[in-house]
């Protein structure tokens, strides 16, 4: 699905709750982003963001539920690549995941996902949805160091 | 192709040749399976060698810390060799690079195992 709004243009895609869904999502985003022009660098970032954020929203948001589906969306502006992926989980607080550099931290098994979506995007918004769900908001600038 | 694992002896060192993707799913649980076999077979000298990975999540990260603390609570120790620039960015940003020792020549970190 895919529609143009003045300069924006959004592809979008509603999908299950599988690792298989974590590959679609990066090709979806990959495809816009490499069209809008990003250097090479920058797709291996957004691509990582983006798997990052579908883990999220397919282990601890679904749990892998076959009734509930991940929405993803991709937005190629001017000067921007907005990604956003929503779930429809019970939803988390950002500022209750225990940062991962942390000295008691560092040799956790996981917890680092969030780091690094926040280290490889230039912007990420959480918001919670009603009833249920949380929606993640990645953007990355084009040409921005 | 997600992940090929195979193991090889280098004197008492076990090297474990990494090639491809360490991502949540078959990969890092592969990583996984195969450290685990090594630490239950007795091998507490392991070379974890990455310089065929081409892709790492935080999941393959965490499989990294995973293994390397299993092996140290057997008395052991996992080194790290041939990590490519984004492995390494990786393990830099996370901070993680200063906990492992890393190598980028096979026998130097042979002789590194004491």
């Amino acid at each position: 699905m895919g529609k143009k709004t003045g300069e924006v243009q959004t592809v979008d895609q509603f999908l299950d709750s599988t690792l298989e869904s974590v590959d679609s999502a990066e090709d979806l985003v990959l495809n816009v982003a490499q069209k809008a022009g990003f250097p090479e660098e920058d797709l291996h970032k957004i691509g990582m963001a983006v798997r990052e954020s579908m883990v999220n929203a397919v282990v601890h948001g679904n749990q892998y539920s076959a009734h509930k589906k991940v929405h993803v969306s991709v937005s190629k502006g001017p000067d921007r690549l907005t990604v956003t992926i929503a779930d429809q989980g019970k939803g988390f607080e950002l500022d209750n995941v225990p940062d991962p550099l942390a000295d008691t931290n560092i040799l956790r098994h996981s917890g680092r996902g969030m780091f690094l979506i926040r280290a490889f995007m230039d912007e990420l918004q959480v918001r919670r949805l009603s009833p249920l769900g949380t929606e993640v908001t990645l953007t990355k600038y084009l040409g921005r160091k | 192709m997600s992940v090929k694992l195979s193991t090889r002896q280098v004197g008492d060192v076990s090297v474990l040749d990494v090639a491809g993707r360490i991502t949540l799913g078959e990969g890092s649980s592969a990583l996984r399976d195969t450290l685990r076999d090594l630490v239950s077979k007795g091998h507490k000298k392991i070379l974890l060698n990455l310089g065929e990975v081409s892709y790492i999540d935080s999941s393959g990260i965490g499989e990294l810390v995973s293994g390397f603390t299993t092996v140290a609570n057997q008395g052991g120790q996992l080194k790290l060799l041939g990590l490519t620039k984004r492995v390494k960015d990786l393990l830099q940003i996370t901070k993680l690079y200063t906990v492992f020792d890393v190598h980028d020549d096979e026998a130097n970190a042979v002789r590194a195992f004491s």
